[in-house]
């Protein structure tokens, strides 16, 4: 058997795995964005808690955070992956549905991505709505505004324009993450290129490949997000 | 809140509706580790290849079911059959006392050896009995007699297997005090790292070390050392399932008869090992 | 639940607690130091240097830590006759290093940007009063720059370090039995997934927060200068009378 080269083994010919690396790129977004939405869901409502003024809540999503952020990621995604499907199991059974329950790698690692990045998200909305001048609320409030058309016209707008750098912080964040969902089966970027690796033995140049891959979407979106802040910070002025 | 809670019910409620109704298709979901050559594994491009793929599809077609086979690691292949990810496991699964605390096995539908790898320049490579078969079972003299020479052999050696395999049952049971026992989450990582000298040697399925000393990049590796197998390293390899999954055990463990019957194991064994493995007795 | 089992898995993971902190301490250590000769560099004013620094911090904030543990350990194990010629591979055949290069490399990037903040944080005004006391080069930063710096970074240092704990599960993967690795194998044995990583869970929680109390401890003492000046006594015993 001879050598294959560099681009060869990762090109698209017939023993190149340039597809299934992109297709597990693919994946890797796929999961991330929806991770991140569920995690821009679940911080929300955690900031909302520990903005509000009943004691329950706020000592509930405090603990959320407390616990999210002092064990590893890696954890949390074991733990959601072997503790989701008995739980879903055992809340099936309840209503008398028998046996098999499953819930597909995506959706545990989607899930599983959202809670460890909404106790992130929490803090950046928390910090953003803080910004948010006490004023502008007063005002919306004298002019008789519910809470409901405040939260949408008022505070919202804002508290997205504040939080953007870092729900760009978060992303970064996420991505990164979404390499340990490899650990659950979902065919990512990282889990392919281990299998390929395992394959071909030769680890070095797919987990380069995957290296050079996970650094562009770094890129991408690190440009994206600058842009984002620009466009909507363009009516502020700075105090520099 | 109320509104929240009939929203929930409801969308549980037709998430069940929708599992039972995919479960009267018969769709039977078979986990395989996807790394363990020639056993299973991933070929070019990401298909799944091997024994117990086309093995699996062949039982398939005779309990007149779909089949769908995923993929999982292998560390953490019980916990995850168990947790209902899936409802079978062929993945070069000894039968063993420890695992049948916890899950089923059909009858086995392969069996094989284990042994030693190294290389050829290695001082283990002159470990005994190489060539030679010793069952733990039939034969405990020269089993107790196989173990004494390699242990002085061993002695301060560094030796890679797989984690929460047989493998390593029988290295913890024979040489804890003897030798460090690496612990690999695949075959093919410790199979790297006995190529770049970070281990002495390495305990595996010789059927999987064969698969790998045939690679060009693996050609001053060498198995040394006899065959072993019975005691912990298990009464061959099964298909794994829930215990209370009755049904698809009688279901298996019939299929698995036929194939048997009509050679179709052994022709399939030949195929991807080269020898026989068709379970014995 | 099954609280024998738990506590039982509990002493066992405790045998992992010392190699954690091992490679945490270990590799803040070393990433300290390099951390702060990249934050030098992005900060010198030479632009070879500033763009060596600012690739270094990209690249290695960019990509997955567990990406950057199998490119090292697993990757570079395939230039073996390389990597022995130029009498490197006693380092990189263990995994205990191969795992603290690999933290190292990560922590010096995310710590180079705390430092680069802190220092950039310390008053213009501070440092022209040195100056003006007739302070230069290394005893301005020793008695002036640096601890402003310090005091300023800490509370972002307190989290890297937490980080830091937390990341030293993944060296799991490359044969580390450090807690992680050893409730992997308590699962392969026990096959009770959810009680053990609920122990695991625990303990990280325990060593995070023993640490957080630390660091909170040495950011009280570094600044005095914002601690409420204490009652006077005798104001307390003036109400008595």
């Amino acid at each position: 058997m001879q050598q294959l080269s560099y681009f060869e083994l990762i090109g698209f010919g017939p023993n190149g795995w340039g597809n299934a690396l992109l297709i597990a790129t693919g994946m890797t977004l796929a999961v991330a964005l929806c991770g991140f939405i569920a995690g821009a869901v679940i911080g929300t409502l955690v900031a909302w808690a520990k903005l509000s003024s009943s004691i329950v809540a706020r000592s509930l999503a405090d603990g959320y955070t407390t616990v999210l952020r002092g064990i590893p990621d890696l954890l949390v995604i074991y733990l959601f992956y072997f503790g989701g499907s008995a739980a879903l199991g055992a809340i099936g059974s309840l209503f008398g549905a028998e046996g098999f329950i499953g819930m597909p790698a995506f959706v545990t690692g989607a899930i599983a991505i959202g809670i460890v990045s909404g106790a992130y998200q929490a803090e950046v909305f928390r910090g953003a709505f803080q910004v948010v001048s006490r004023g502008e609320l007063e005002a919306a409030r004298s002019v008789g505004m519910h809470r409901w058309l405040m939260f949408r016209r008022v505070v919202a707008p804002q508290v997205l324009r504040y939080a953007i750098p870092g729900l760009g912080n978060t992303w970064q964040l996420i991505l990164k993450e979404s390499a340990l969902i490899s650990v659950t089966g979902l065919v990512e970027l990282l889990r392919q290129s281990h299998i390929a690796a395992g394959s071909t033995r030769r680890p070095f140049d797919f987990y380069l490949t995957a290296a050079i891959l996970y650094l562009l979407i770094t890129w991408v979106s690190t440009t994206l997000f600058q842009r984002a802040e620009t466009y909507s910070m363009r009516g502020i002025r700075r105090a520099s | 809140m109320k509104i929240f809670k009939a929203i929930g019910l409801g969308i549980l409620a037709s998430a069940l509706a929708i599992s039972g109704a995919a479960a009267q298709t018969k769709t039977v979901k078979i986990a395989t580790e996807g790394a363990y050559a020639p056993w299973n594994f991933t070929g070019a491009g990401g298909k799944l290849e091997g024994f117990e793929i086309d093995l699996a599809n062949d039982l398939c077609a005779r309990m007149k079911v779909t089949c769908e086979i995923v993929s999982q690691d292998w560390d953490g292949i019980i916990p995850a059959l168990n947790a209902k990810k899936y409802d079978a496991i062929m993945a070069g699964m000894n039968i063993t006392d420890k695992r049948l605390e916890v899950i089923a096995f059909s009858r086995p539908y392969a069996s094989g050896l284990h042994g030693f790898a190294t290389m050829k320049d290695s001082p283990l490579a002159k470990l005994a009995g190489t060539g030679e078969r010793v069952n733990f079972d039939k034969d405990p003299a020269a089993a107790e007699k196989i173990i004494g020479e390699w242990k002085a052999l061993l002695k301060g050696k560094t030796v890679g297997t797989q984690t929460a395999t047989v493998n390593l049952a029988f290295l913890e049971k024979y040489f804890k005090d003897t030798a460090t026992i690496r612990e690999y989450k695949t075959t093919e990582q410790h199979d790297l790292d006995m190529a770049a000298g970070r281990v002495d040697a390495i305990f595996a399925a010789h059927s999987s070390l064969k698969a790998t000393i045939d690679q060009p990049e693996f050609k001053n590796m060498m198995i040394a050392g006899a065959g072993v197998s019975g005691g912990v390293l298990g009464r061959g390899v099964a298909v794994g399932l829930r215990k209370d999954d009755a049904e698809l055990k009688t279901a298996f463990d019939t299929a698995i008869q036929a194939a048997i019957a009509d050679g179709t194991i052994q022709k399939l064994t030949q195929k991807w090992f080269k020898v026989d493995m068709s379970p014995q007795g | 639940m099954d609280f024998e089992f738990m506590q039982e898995t509990f002493l066992r993971l405790l045998s992992g607690v010392p190699l954690t902190l091992n490679l945490a301490f270990t590799s803040v250590a070393f990433g300290a130091v390099l951390a702060m000769l990249i934050a030098l560099m992005r900060m010198s004013g030479v632009r070879v240097l500033e763009a060596f620094a600012k690739g270094y911090v990209f690249v290695f904030r960019g990509s997955p830590l567990l990406v950057q543990i199998f490119l090292i350990y697993y990757g570079l194990g395939q230039f073996r006759p390389t990597l022995q010629e130029w009498g490197l591979w006693s380092f990189f055949r263990e995994p205990y290093w191969c795992a603290i290069l690999a933290l190292t490399l990560n922590t010096g990037a995310y710590a180079s940007e705390i430092f680069r903040g802190g220092l950039q944080a310390v008053p213009a005004q501070q440092v022209e009063a040195a100056r003006a006391c007739g302070m230069s080069g290394f005893l301005l930063f020793r008695r002036i720059t640096f601890p402003i710096a310090l005091r300023q970074a800490l509370p972002a240092y307190g989290s890297e370090l937490i980080l830091m704990v937390k990341a030293t599960s993944l060296a799991s993967i490359i044969t580390m039995m450090e807690i992680t690795g050893i409730a992997a194998k308590l699962i392969s044995q026990t096959f009770r997934a959810v009680e053990v990583f609920i122990v695991a869970g625990a303990i990280y929680l325990i060593l995070n927060f023993i640490i957080t109390r630390l660091i909170m401890a040495l950011e009280w003492w570094l600044s005095p200068h914002l601690r409420h000046p204490p009652v006077p006594k005798a104001s307390v015993e003036a109400v008595h009378v």
